[in-house]
Protein backbone atom coordinates (compact mmCIF):
# COMPACT_ATOMS: atom_id res chain seq x y z
CA UNK A 1 0.00 0.00 0.00
CA UNK A 2 1.04 3.36 -0.57
CA UNK A 3 1.82 6.36 1.49
CA UNK A 4 -0.92 8.32 0.24
CA UNK A 5 -3.55 4.85 0.57
CA UNK A 6 -2.73 4.91 4.32
CA UNK A 7 -3.31 8.57 4.89
CA UNK A 8 -6.78 8.21 3.33
CA UNK A 9 -7.57 5.00 5.25
CA UNK A 10 -6.81 6.42 8.18
CA UNK A 11 -8.31 9.15 7.46
CA UNK A 12 -12.08 8.17 6.01
CA UNK A 13 -11.67 5.96 8.96
CA UNK A 14 -11.60 8.10 12.02
CA UNK A 15 -14.07 10.30 9.83
CA UNK A 16 -16.56 7.39 9.76
CA UNK A 17 -15.95 6.39 13.57
CA UNK A 18 -17.11 9.87 14.12
CA UNK A 19 -20.23 10.18 12.23
CA UNK A 20 -20.84 6.19 13.29
CA UNK A 21 -20.94 7.95 16.81
CA UNK A 22 -23.05 10.56 16.21
CA UNK A 23 -25.70 8.21 14.65
CA UNK A 24 -25.21 6.08 17.92
CA UNK A 25 -24.82 8.02 20.58
CA UNK A 26 -29.08 9.46 20.71
CA UNK A 27 -29.80 5.77 20.91
CA UNK A 28 -27.17 5.17 23.97
CA UNK A 29 -28.62 8.09 25.67
CA UNK A 30 -32.16 6.33 25.08
CA UNK A 31 -31.47 2.78 26.41
CA UNK A 32 -29.08 4.42 29.33
CA UNK A 33 -32.27 6.74 30.49
CA UNK A 34 -34.76 4.09 30.93
CA UNK A 35 -32.60 1.74 33.27
CA UNK A 36 -31.62 4.59 35.30
CA UNK A 37 -33.50 5.62 38.27
CA UNK A 38 -36.38 8.10 37.97
CA UNK A 39 -34.85 10.76 41.37
CA UNK A 40 -31.56 10.72 39.38
CA UNK A 41 -33.31 11.71 36.24
CA UNK A 42 -34.72 14.28 37.78
CA UNK A 43 -31.66 15.92 39.95
CA UNK A 44 -29.43 15.35 37.03
CA UNK A 45 -31.31 15.24 33.89
CA UNK A 46 -30.29 12.75 31.19
CA UNK A 47 -27.15 11.56 31.30
CA UNK A 48 -24.85 8.88 29.87
CA UNK A 49 -23.16 8.38 33.05
CA UNK A 50 -26.55 7.98 35.33
CA UNK A 51 -25.58 8.26 39.22
CA UNK A 52 -28.09 5.18 39.63
CA UNK A 53 -29.22 2.65 37.33
CA UNK A 54 -32.71 1.11 38.33
CA UNK A 55 -35.25 -1.83 36.67
CA UNK A 56 -38.33 0.24 38.22
CA UNK A 57 -39.34 1.31 34.69
CA UNK A 58 -39.61 -2.22 33.02
CA UNK A 59 -41.00 -3.73 36.09
CA UNK A 60 -43.56 -0.96 35.37
CA UNK A 61 -43.94 -1.82 32.00
CA UNK A 62 -44.50 -5.95 32.95
CA UNK A 63 -47.12 -4.66 36.00
CA UNK A 64 -49.01 -2.55 33.25
CA UNK A 65 -48.24 -4.72 30.29
CA UNK A 66 -51.79 -5.90 29.59
CA UNK A 67 -52.13 -2.66 27.84
CA UNK A 68 -49.03 -2.70 25.94
CA UNK A 69 -49.47 -6.04 24.84
CA UNK A 70 -52.63 -5.11 22.45
CA UNK A 71 -50.46 -2.49 21.23
CA UNK A 72 -47.78 -5.10 20.53
CA UNK A 73 -50.36 -7.03 18.84
CA UNK A 74 -51.90 -4.56 16.78
CA UNK A 75 -48.42 -3.25 15.86
CA UNK A 76 -47.17 -7.07 14.55
CA UNK A 77 -50.54 -7.96 13.20
CA UNK A 78 -50.71 -4.63 11.18
CA UNK A 79 -47.24 -4.84 9.92
CA UNK A 80 -47.69 -8.67 8.76
CA UNK A 81 -50.49 -7.91 7.00
CA UNK A 82 -49.58 -5.06 5.44
CA UNK A 83 -46.52 -5.85 4.47
CA UNK A 84 -47.70 -9.18 2.95
CA UNK A 85 -50.24 -7.68 1.00
CA UNK A 86 -48.24 -4.39 -0.09
CA UNK A 87 -45.70 -7.08 -1.47
CA UNK A 88 -48.29 -8.94 -3.07
CA UNK A 89 -50.00 -6.49 -4.94
CA UNK A 90 -46.87 -4.41 -5.72
CA UNK A 91 -45.17 -7.30 -7.91
CA UNK A 92 -48.58 -8.20 -9.13
CA UNK A 93 -48.71 -4.65 -11.20
CA UNK A 94 -44.85 -4.28 -11.58
CA UNK A 95 -44.26 -7.23 -13.54
CA UNK A 96 -46.96 -6.95 -16.40
CA UNK A 97 -45.35 -3.17 -16.45
CA UNK A 98 -42.28 -4.42 -16.84
CA UNK A 99 -43.14 -6.83 -19.94
CA UNK A 100 -42.84 -5.11 -23.18
CA UNK A 101 -45.55 -7.13 -24.75
CA UNK A 102 -47.90 -6.00 -22.39
CA UNK A 103 -50.90 -3.58 -24.29
CA UNK A 104 -51.77 -0.33 -22.55
CA UNK A 105 -47.99 -0.73 -21.07
CA UNK A 106 -46.72 2.99 -21.38
CA UNK A 107 -50.06 4.57 -20.10
CA UNK A 108 -50.28 2.10 -17.40
CA UNK A 109 -46.76 3.57 -16.68
CA UNK A 110 -47.69 6.54 -16.63
CA UNK A 111 -50.60 6.50 -14.34
CA UNK A 112 -48.43 4.32 -11.76
CA UNK A 113 -45.80 7.67 -12.17
CA UNK A 114 -48.39 9.88 -11.69
CA UNK A 115 -49.08 9.57 -8.28
CA UNK A 116 -45.26 10.64 -7.51
CA UNK A 117 -45.75 13.98 -9.09
CA UNK A 118 -49.20 15.09 -7.91
CA UNK A 119 -51.81 14.22 -5.47
CA UNK A 120 -55.10 15.62 -3.46
CA UNK A 121 -53.11 15.86 0.10
CA UNK A 122 -54.70 15.58 3.34
CA UNK A 123 -57.97 16.67 3.58
CA UNK A 124 -59.66 14.79 0.41
CA UNK A 125 -57.73 11.85 1.34
CA UNK A 126 -58.87 12.07 5.36
CA UNK A 127 -62.94 12.89 3.71
CA UNK A 128 -62.73 9.82 1.09
CA UNK A 129 -61.38 7.15 3.67
CA UNK A 130 -63.98 8.76 6.50
CA UNK A 131 -66.96 9.56 4.05
CA UNK A 132 -66.84 7.24 2.08
CA UNK A 133 -65.18 4.44 2.98
CA UNK A 134 -65.94 4.23 6.60
CA UNK A 135 -62.71 3.48 7.79
CA UNK A 136 -62.44 5.87 11.20
CA UNK A 137 -61.57 3.33 14.05
CA UNK A 138 -60.97 0.28 12.45
CA UNK A 139 -57.82 -1.86 12.01
CA UNK A 140 -57.91 -1.29 8.07
CA UNK A 141 -57.34 2.43 9.09
CA UNK A 142 -53.95 1.30 10.14
CA UNK A 143 -53.29 -0.66 7.03
CA UNK A 144 -54.73 1.18 4.05
CA UNK A 145 -54.83 4.75 3.85
CA UNK A 146 -51.25 5.88 2.41
CA UNK A 147 -48.91 2.88 3.32
CA UNK A 148 -50.34 -0.12 1.60
CA UNK A 149 -48.70 0.54 -2.35
CA UNK A 150 -46.67 3.56 -3.84
CA UNK A 151 -45.36 4.59 -6.71
CA UNK A 152 -41.81 4.74 -6.26
CA UNK A 153 -41.73 1.15 -5.14
CA UNK A 154 -43.70 -0.19 -8.09
CA UNK A 155 -40.61 1.71 -10.63
CA UNK A 156 -37.92 0.21 -8.25
CA UNK A 157 -39.71 -3.29 -8.57
CA UNK A 158 -40.38 -2.53 -12.29
CA UNK A 159 -36.77 -1.94 -13.17
CA UNK A 160 -35.60 -5.05 -11.30
CA UNK A 161 -37.47 -7.44 -13.16
CA UNK A 162 -36.59 -5.33 -16.28
CA UNK A 163 -32.82 -6.08 -15.49
CA UNK A 164 -32.61 -9.07 -13.89
CA UNK A 165 -34.90 -11.55 -15.32
CA UNK A 166 -34.25 -12.67 -18.79
CA UNK A 167 -36.05 -13.10 -20.70
CA UNK A 168 -35.38 -16.53 -22.73
CA UNK A 169 -36.16 -17.76 -19.05
CA UNK A 170 -39.71 -16.78 -19.45
CA UNK A 171 -40.18 -17.85 -22.66
CA UNK A 172 -38.86 -21.32 -22.19
CA UNK A 173 -41.96 -21.28 -19.59
CA UNK A 174 -44.39 -20.74 -22.16
CA UNK A 175 -42.96 -23.32 -24.30
CA UNK A 176 -43.11 -25.92 -21.72
CA UNK A 177 -46.94 -24.85 -21.42
CA UNK A 178 -46.50 -22.55 -18.08
CA UNK A 179 -49.62 -19.80 -17.74
CA UNK A 180 -48.45 -15.80 -17.08
CA UNK A 181 -49.46 -16.54 -13.28
CA UNK A 182 -47.61 -19.70 -12.75
CA UNK A 183 -44.18 -18.38 -14.57
CA UNK A 184 -44.73 -15.11 -12.42
CA UNK A 185 -44.98 -17.39 -9.19
CA UNK A 186 -42.75 -20.37 -9.81
CA UNK A 187 -40.26 -17.92 -11.77
CA UNK A 188 -39.76 -14.44 -11.74
CA UNK A 189 -40.84 -13.73 -8.19
CA UNK A 190 -37.60 -16.46 -6.94
CA UNK A 191 -35.56 -14.95 -8.56
CA UNK A 192 -36.33 -11.35 -7.19
CA UNK A 193 -35.45 -11.96 -4.18
CA UNK A 194 -33.15 -9.06 -3.14
CA UNK A 195 -35.82 -6.57 -4.82
CA UNK A 196 -38.75 -8.43 -2.26
CA UNK A 197 -36.93 -7.93 0.33
CA UNK A 198 -35.48 -4.51 -0.17
CA UNK A 199 -39.36 -3.18 -0.53
CA UNK A 200 -40.42 -6.09 2.22
CA UNK A 201 -37.92 -3.58 4.80
CA UNK A 202 -39.50 -0.23 3.23
CA UNK A 203 -42.81 -1.51 3.97
CA UNK A 204 -41.70 -3.38 7.40
CA UNK A 205 -40.62 0.05 8.95
CA UNK A 206 -43.32 2.02 7.21
CA UNK A 207 -45.85 -0.17 9.15
CA UNK A 208 -44.07 -0.49 12.50
CA UNK A 209 -43.07 3.37 12.55
CA UNK A 210 -46.40 4.40 11.43
CA UNK A 211 -47.96 6.98 13.92
CA UNK A 212 -49.66 9.34 11.31
CA UNK A 213 -52.73 7.02 10.55
CA UNK A 214 -53.48 6.49 14.03
CA UNK A 215 -53.61 10.03 14.46
CA UNK A 216 -55.81 11.22 12.66
CA UNK A 217 -58.12 8.37 11.57
CA UNK A 218 -57.93 6.19 15.39
CA UNK A 219 -59.83 7.65 18.22
CA UNK A 220 -60.15 4.94 20.37
CA UNK A 221 -57.19 3.56 22.04
CA UNK A 222 -57.90 0.23 22.03
CA UNK A 223 -56.56 0.05 18.41
CA UNK A 224 -53.61 1.46 19.12
CA UNK A 225 -50.19 0.51 17.76
CA UNK A 226 -47.22 0.84 19.86
CA UNK A 227 -46.11 4.18 18.15
CA UNK A 228 -49.44 5.82 19.07
CA UNK A 229 -49.14 5.20 22.84
CA UNK A 230 -46.15 6.45 22.50
CA UNK A 231 -47.71 9.46 20.56
CA UNK A 232 -50.61 9.65 23.08
CA UNK A 233 -47.93 9.87 26.16
CA UNK A 234 -46.25 12.80 24.40
CA UNK A 235 -49.18 14.86 23.77
CA UNK A 236 -50.24 14.15 27.46
CA UNK A 237 -47.64 15.74 28.21
CA UNK A 238 -47.99 19.01 25.94
CA UNK A 239 -51.09 19.56 27.05
CA UNK A 240 -50.07 19.30 30.67
CA UNK A 241 -46.91 21.35 30.43
CA UNK A 242 -48.66 23.97 27.80
CA UNK A 243 -52.09 24.11 30.15
CA UNK A 244 -50.43 24.94 33.08
CA UNK A 245 -52.82 23.83 35.37
CA UNK A 246 -50.40 23.82 38.05
CA UNK A 247 -51.28 21.74 41.66
CA UNK A 248 -53.88 19.86 39.08
CA UNK A 249 -51.23 19.11 36.38
CA UNK A 250 -48.96 17.20 39.17
CA UNK A 251 -51.77 15.51 40.55
CA UNK A 252 -52.50 14.11 36.66
CA UNK A 253 -48.48 14.11 36.10
CA UNK A 254 -48.11 11.57 39.06
CA UNK A 255 -50.69 8.96 37.18
CA UNK A 256 -48.93 9.27 33.86
CA UNK A 257 -46.07 6.91 33.10
CA UNK A 258 -42.79 8.92 34.32
CA UNK A 259 -39.80 9.62 32.23
CA UNK A 260 -37.97 6.42 32.65
CA UNK A 261 -40.94 4.45 31.82
CA UNK A 262 -41.27 6.52 28.50
CA UNK A 263 -38.21 5.74 27.64
CA UNK A 264 -38.21 2.36 28.39
CA UNK A 265 -41.65 1.74 25.94
CA UNK A 266 -39.48 3.44 22.88
CA UNK A 267 -36.86 1.55 23.87
CA UNK A 268 -39.40 -1.87 23.65
CA UNK A 269 -40.74 -0.41 20.21
CA UNK A 270 -37.40 -0.27 18.73
CA UNK A 271 -36.28 -3.45 18.97
CA UNK A 272 -38.24 -5.76 16.91
CA UNK A 273 -37.07 -3.35 13.95
CA UNK A 274 -33.38 -3.63 14.88
CA UNK A 275 -33.74 -7.25 15.05
CA UNK A 276 -35.12 -7.54 11.91
CA UNK A 277 -33.09 -5.39 10.30
CA UNK A 278 -29.79 -7.82 9.99
CA UNK A 279 -31.89 -10.38 7.99
CA UNK A 280 -32.91 -7.51 5.31
CA UNK A 281 -29.77 -6.05 5.23
CA UNK A 282 -27.93 -8.39 2.66
CA UNK A 283 -29.99 -7.90 -0.07
CA UNK A 284 -30.36 -4.09 0.83
CA UNK A 285 -28.01 -2.71 -1.04
CA UNK A 286 -27.96 -5.43 -4.22
CA UNK A 287 -32.16 -4.53 -4.36
CA UNK A 288 -31.46 -0.64 -4.54
CA UNK A 289 -28.72 -1.40 -6.39
CA UNK A 290 -30.44 -2.88 -9.46
CA UNK A 291 -33.62 -1.29 -8.85
CA UNK A 292 -32.27 2.56 -8.44
CA UNK A 293 -31.53 2.48 -12.36
CA UNK A 294 -33.40 4.71 -14.18
CA UNK A 295 -35.90 2.38 -16.37
CA UNK B 1 -52.67 -9.41 -12.17
CA UNK B 2 -53.06 -5.41 -12.36
CA UNK B 3 -56.09 -5.16 -10.81
CA UNK B 4 -55.64 -4.75 -6.92
CA UNK B 5 -53.01 -2.28 -7.70
CA UNK B 6 -54.56 -0.21 -9.76
CA UNK B 7 -57.49 -0.35 -7.49
CA UNK B 8 -55.59 0.66 -4.52
CA UNK B 9 -54.08 3.45 -6.76
CA UNK B 10 -57.30 4.45 -7.90
CA UNK B 11 -58.95 5.15 -4.46
CA UNK B 12 -55.87 5.96 -2.42
CA UNK B 13 -54.14 8.65 -5.14
CA UNK B 14 -56.54 9.55 -7.72
CA UNK B 15 -59.81 9.82 -6.54
CA UNK B 16 -58.57 12.52 -3.89
CA UNK B 17 -57.45 14.28 -6.56
CA UNK B 18 -61.08 14.97 -7.79
CA UNK B 19 -61.43 16.21 -3.78
CA UNK B 20 -59.30 18.87 -5.00
CA UNK B 21 -62.55 20.56 -5.91
CA UNK B 22 -63.60 21.12 -2.11
CA UNK B 23 -61.11 24.24 -2.18
CA UNK B 24 -63.45 25.74 -4.56
CA UNK B 25 -66.69 25.45 -1.88
CA UNK B 26 -68.14 26.43 0.72
CA UNK B 27 -67.99 22.67 2.34
CA UNK B 28 -71.05 21.90 4.53
CA UNK B 29 -71.28 18.29 5.67
CA UNK B 30 -74.93 18.47 5.66
CA UNK B 31 -75.37 18.60 2.07
CA UNK B 32 -72.39 16.54 1.00
CA UNK B 33 -69.19 17.39 -1.06
CA UNK B 34 -71.17 17.54 -3.98
CA UNK B 35 -74.23 18.96 -2.85
CA UNK B 36 -72.24 21.90 -0.74
CA UNK B 37 -71.96 26.01 -2.66
CA UNK B 38 -69.35 27.02 -5.03
CA UNK B 39 -67.45 29.71 -3.93
CA UNK B 40 -64.78 30.17 -6.37
CA UNK B 41 -61.53 31.75 -5.24
CA UNK B 42 -62.86 32.65 -1.71
CA UNK B 43 -61.00 30.06 0.24
CA UNK B 44 -57.48 31.44 -1.20
CA UNK B 45 -58.21 34.59 -1.02
CA UNK B 46 -58.48 34.30 3.15
CA UNK B 47 -55.55 32.02 2.76
CA UNK B 48 -53.09 34.07 1.30
CA UNK B 49 -54.56 37.57 3.04
CA UNK B 50 -52.95 35.88 6.81
CA UNK B 51 -49.61 36.19 7.17
CA UNK B 52 -49.33 32.31 7.86
CA UNK B 53 -49.06 31.53 3.89
CA UNK B 54 -45.98 33.29 4.01
CA UNK B 55 -44.42 31.98 6.79
CA UNK B 56 -45.90 28.38 5.59
CA UNK B 57 -44.51 28.61 2.05
CA UNK B 58 -40.83 30.43 3.41
CA UNK B 59 -40.38 27.72 6.22
CA UNK B 60 -41.30 24.98 3.44
CA UNK B 61 -39.02 26.42 0.84
CA UNK B 62 -35.93 27.36 2.96
CA UNK B 63 -36.14 23.73 4.93
CA UNK B 64 -36.47 21.63 2.08
CA UNK B 65 -34.14 23.53 -0.11
CA UNK B 66 -31.25 23.27 2.63
CA UNK B 67 -32.15 19.18 3.46
CA UNK B 68 -32.27 18.48 -0.86
CA UNK B 69 -28.45 20.31 -0.73
CA UNK B 70 -27.06 18.88 2.38
CA UNK B 71 -28.49 15.37 2.18
CA UNK B 72 -27.00 15.70 -1.55
CA UNK B 73 -23.31 16.68 -0.02
CA UNK B 74 -23.17 14.81 2.74
CA UNK B 75 -24.17 11.09 1.40
CA UNK B 76 -22.18 11.60 -1.67
CA UNK B 77 -19.78 12.37 0.58
CA UNK B 78 -20.09 9.34 3.20
CA UNK B 79 -20.69 7.20 0.36
CA UNK B 80 -17.80 8.00 -1.43
CA UNK B 81 -15.20 7.29 1.78
CA UNK B 82 -16.91 4.18 2.30
CA UNK B 83 -16.76 3.18 -0.78
CA UNK B 84 -12.96 3.74 -0.40
CA UNK B 85 -12.12 1.74 2.86
CA UNK B 86 -10.63 -1.29 2.01
CA UNK B 87 -11.75 -3.21 5.69
CA UNK B 88 -14.83 -4.95 4.41
CA UNK B 89 -15.82 -5.84 7.87
CA UNK B 90 -15.70 -2.02 8.88
CA UNK B 91 -17.06 -0.72 5.70
CA UNK B 92 -20.27 -2.46 6.70
CA UNK B 93 -20.43 -1.73 10.18
CA UNK B 94 -20.15 1.61 9.20
CA UNK B 95 -23.14 1.10 6.59
CA UNK B 96 -25.29 -0.74 8.99
CA UNK B 97 -24.91 1.85 12.26
CA UNK B 98 -25.73 5.28 9.30
CA UNK B 99 -28.85 3.83 8.19
CA UNK B 100 -29.98 2.71 11.96
CA UNK B 101 -31.51 6.09 12.66
CA UNK B 102 -33.41 6.09 9.17
CA UNK B 103 -34.83 2.76 10.96
CA UNK B 104 -37.01 4.14 14.18
CA UNK B 105 -39.90 6.50 13.83
CA UNK B 106 -40.22 10.04 14.34
CA UNK B 107 -42.26 9.47 17.23
CA UNK B 108 -39.38 7.96 19.23
CA UNK B 109 -37.04 10.62 17.38
CA UNK B 110 -38.68 13.08 19.04
CA UNK B 111 -38.55 11.17 22.87
CA UNK B 112 -34.36 11.11 22.14
CA UNK B 113 -34.87 15.00 20.69
CA UNK B 114 -36.62 15.92 24.02
CA UNK B 115 -34.09 13.72 26.42
CA UNK B 116 -31.62 16.38 24.78
CA UNK B 117 -33.38 19.57 24.90
CA UNK B 118 -35.83 18.60 27.80
CA UNK B 119 -35.95 22.58 30.10
CA UNK B 120 -35.91 20.60 33.53
CA UNK B 121 -33.96 17.56 32.68
CA UNK B 122 -32.35 17.82 29.35
CA UNK B 123 -28.85 16.50 28.04
CA UNK B 124 -27.77 20.01 27.31
CA UNK B 125 -29.12 22.06 29.95
CA UNK B 126 -27.84 19.74 32.54
CA UNK B 127 -24.73 18.93 31.17
CA UNK B 128 -23.65 20.61 28.27
CA UNK B 129 -24.38 24.25 28.73
CA UNK B 130 -23.27 24.10 32.57
CA UNK B 131 -19.70 22.58 31.52
CA UNK B 132 -19.87 25.50 28.99
CA UNK B 133 -20.30 28.07 31.75
CA UNK B 134 -23.76 28.70 30.05
CA UNK B 135 -27.11 29.34 30.97
CA UNK B 136 -30.37 26.57 30.57
CA UNK B 137 -32.43 27.49 27.45
CA UNK B 138 -35.46 27.22 27.15
CA UNK B 139 -35.59 25.26 24.00
CA UNK B 140 -39.22 24.68 23.32
CA UNK B 141 -40.20 28.66 23.76
CA UNK B 142 -37.26 30.06 21.64
CA UNK B 143 -37.87 29.84 17.91
CA UNK B 144 -34.39 31.12 16.81
CA UNK B 145 -32.65 28.18 17.92
CA UNK B 146 -35.22 25.47 15.97
CA UNK B 147 -34.06 26.25 12.05
CA UNK B 148 -30.79 24.40 13.26
CA UNK B 149 -32.26 21.53 15.53
CA UNK B 150 -34.89 20.54 12.46
CA UNK B 151 -31.90 20.52 10.14
CA UNK B 152 -29.63 18.56 12.31
CA UNK B 153 -32.71 15.64 13.53
CA UNK B 154 -33.46 15.41 9.52
CA UNK B 155 -29.75 15.34 8.58
CA UNK B 156 -28.89 12.82 11.35
CA UNK B 157 -32.53 10.46 10.54
CA UNK B 158 -31.86 10.64 6.63
CA UNK B 159 -28.45 10.65 5.26
CA UNK B 160 -28.14 6.96 6.02
CA UNK B 161 -30.64 6.55 3.36
CA UNK B 162 -29.49 8.71 0.34
CA UNK B 163 -26.12 7.60 1.36
CA UNK B 164 -27.18 3.56 0.45
CA UNK B 165 -28.68 4.87 -2.21
CA UNK B 166 -25.28 6.45 -3.58
CA UNK B 167 -23.11 3.76 -2.23
CA UNK B 168 -25.39 1.16 -4.17
CA UNK B 169 -24.70 3.48 -7.60
CA UNK B 170 -21.14 3.36 -7.11
CA UNK B 171 -20.52 -0.22 -6.23
CA UNK B 172 -22.28 -0.26 -9.91
CA UNK B 173 -19.16 0.90 -11.04
CA UNK B 174 -17.10 -1.00 -13.21
CA UNK B 175 -13.59 -1.23 -11.32
CA UNK B 176 -11.78 -1.04 -14.75
CA UNK B 177 -12.42 2.84 -14.80
CA UNK B 178 -10.08 3.05 -11.49
CA UNK B 179 -7.55 0.38 -12.54
CA UNK B 180 -6.99 2.33 -15.76
CA UNK B 181 -6.68 5.33 -13.93
CA UNK B 182 -4.58 4.49 -11.41
CA UNK B 183 -2.17 2.88 -14.00
CA UNK B 184 -2.57 6.65 -15.68
CA UNK B 185 -1.29 8.16 -12.11
CA UNK B 186 -4.38 9.70 -11.46
CA UNK B 187 -4.42 10.35 -7.62
CA UNK B 188 -7.97 9.29 -5.54
CA UNK B 189 -9.50 13.16 -5.64
CA UNK B 190 -8.84 13.23 -9.62
CA UNK B 191 -10.38 9.26 -9.72
CA UNK B 192 -13.22 10.68 -7.58
CA UNK B 193 -13.98 13.55 -9.42
CA UNK B 194 -13.39 12.56 -12.79
CA UNK B 195 -14.79 8.83 -12.46
CA UNK B 196 -16.95 8.57 -9.47
CA UNK B 197 -18.76 11.87 -9.75
CA UNK B 198 -19.36 12.02 -13.57
CA UNK B 199 -20.88 8.02 -13.18
CA UNK B 200 -23.22 8.38 -10.46
CA UNK B 201 -24.54 12.13 -11.62
CA UNK B 202 -27.85 10.09 -13.20
CA UNK B 203 -28.70 8.84 -9.71
CA UNK B 204 -28.16 12.07 -8.13
CA UNK B 205 -30.29 14.04 -10.85
CA UNK B 206 -32.79 11.53 -10.28
CA UNK B 207 -33.07 11.76 -6.31
CA UNK B 208 -32.58 15.80 -6.50
CA UNK B 209 -35.74 15.81 -9.22
CA UNK B 210 -37.74 13.76 -7.24
CA UNK B 211 -36.87 15.64 -3.78
CA UNK B 212 -37.40 18.91 -5.98
CA UNK B 213 -41.08 17.62 -6.80
CA UNK B 214 -41.87 17.33 -3.18
CA UNK B 215 -40.29 20.92 -2.00
CA UNK B 216 -43.67 21.55 -1.29
CA UNK B 217 -44.45 18.85 0.97
CA UNK B 218 -42.49 18.57 4.56
CA UNK B 219 -41.84 15.91 6.61
CA UNK B 220 -44.98 16.30 8.83
CA UNK B 221 -43.18 14.52 11.70
CA UNK B 222 -40.36 16.37 11.56
CA UNK B 223 -42.55 19.60 11.65
CA UNK B 224 -45.21 18.33 14.18
CA UNK B 225 -43.52 15.70 16.78
CA UNK B 226 -40.16 16.87 17.44
CA UNK B 227 -41.02 20.35 17.95
CA UNK B 228 -43.47 18.82 20.04
CA UNK B 229 -46.50 21.02 18.23
CA UNK B 230 -45.03 23.86 20.74
CA UNK B 231 -47.39 26.72 19.50
CA UNK B 232 -44.88 29.41 20.53
CA UNK B 233 -42.05 27.90 17.91
CA UNK B 234 -44.81 27.66 15.26
CA UNK B 235 -42.80 30.58 13.66
CA UNK B 236 -39.78 28.67 12.83
CA UNK B 237 -41.58 25.11 12.57
CA UNK B 238 -44.84 25.76 11.24
CA UNK B 239 -44.88 24.44 7.42
CA UNK B 240 -47.56 23.76 4.54
CA UNK B 241 -48.50 20.01 5.79
CA UNK B 242 -48.79 20.93 9.63
CA UNK B 243 -50.72 24.26 9.08
CA UNK B 244 -52.86 21.72 7.08
CA UNK B 245 -53.60 18.90 9.90
CA UNK B 246 -54.05 21.69 12.46
CA UNK B 247 -56.62 23.20 10.20
CA UNK B 248 -58.30 19.97 9.54
CA UNK B 249 -58.11 18.09 12.91
CA UNK B 250 -57.88 21.04 15.13
CA UNK B 251 -59.21 23.89 13.95
CA UNK B 252 -61.94 22.64 11.52
CA UNK B 253 -61.43 25.18 9.22
CA UNK B 254 -61.70 22.12 5.31
CA UNK B 255 -61.86 25.10 3.36
CA UNK B 256 -58.57 26.82 4.21
CA UNK B 257 -57.00 23.34 5.07
CA UNK B 258 -57.88 22.41 1.41
CA UNK B 259 -57.02 25.48 -0.51
CA UNK B 260 -53.49 25.21 1.45
CA UNK B 261 -53.39 21.61 -0.29
CA UNK B 262 -54.14 22.25 -3.43
CA UNK B 263 -51.57 25.18 -3.47
CA UNK B 264 -49.12 22.43 -2.45
CA UNK B 265 -49.48 20.11 -5.08
CA UNK B 266 -50.00 21.96 -7.65
CA UNK B 267 -46.92 24.36 -6.87
CA UNK B 268 -45.05 21.10 -6.30
CA UNK B 269 -46.36 19.55 -9.73
CA UNK B 270 -45.09 23.15 -11.77
CA UNK B 271 -41.36 22.77 -9.81
CA UNK B 272 -40.89 19.26 -10.92
CA UNK B 273 -41.97 19.74 -14.70
CA UNK B 274 -39.55 22.90 -14.67
CA UNK B 275 -37.18 20.90 -13.08
CA UNK B 276 -37.30 17.96 -15.64
CA UNK B 277 -37.54 20.76 -18.50
CA UNK B 278 -34.67 21.97 -17.39
CA UNK B 279 -32.67 19.00 -16.50
CA UNK B 280 -33.76 17.75 -20.28
CA UNK B 281 -32.15 20.54 -21.97
CA UNK B 282 -29.07 19.91 -20.89
CA UNK B 283 -28.77 16.21 -20.73
CA UNK B 284 -31.77 13.99 -21.84
CA UNK B 285 -30.41 11.10 -20.42
CA UNK B 286 -30.89 12.29 -17.03
CA UNK B 287 -34.57 13.49 -17.03
CA UNK B 288 -37.14 11.93 -15.28
CA UNK B 289 -39.88 11.43 -18.00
Amino acid sequence: MTHENKIWQWSANLFMMAVSIACLLPFALLVISSFTDEQAIISNGYSFFPEQFSLTAYRYLLDQSQELLRAYGITILVTVLGTSVSLVITSMLAYPLSRRDIPLRNPLAFFVFFTMLFNGGLVPTYLIYTQYLDIKNTIWALIIPGLLMNGFNVMLMRTFFITSIPVPILESAYIDGATEFRTFRSIVLPLSLPILATIGLFQTIGYWNDWFNGLVYLTDPKLFSIQNILNRILTDIQFLSNSGLGSNASQSMAKMPSGTVRMAIAVVGVIPILVAYPFFQKYFVKGITIGAVKG
Amino acid sequence: MMLPGLAYLIINNYAPMFGLIIAFKNINFAQGIWGSDWIGLQNFEYLFKTTDAYIITRNTILYNGGFIILNLVIAVGIAILLNEIRSKIMARFYQSVVLLPFLISMVIVSYLVYAVLSIETGFMNKTVLPFLGLDAISWYSEAQYWPYILTIVHIWKSVGFYCVVYLAAIIGIDQEYYEAATLDGASKWQQIKSITLPLISPVITMMTLLAIGRIFYSDFGLFYQVPMDAGALSDTTNVIDTYVYRGLMQLGDIGMSSAAGLYQSLVGFILVLLANYIVRKINKDNALF
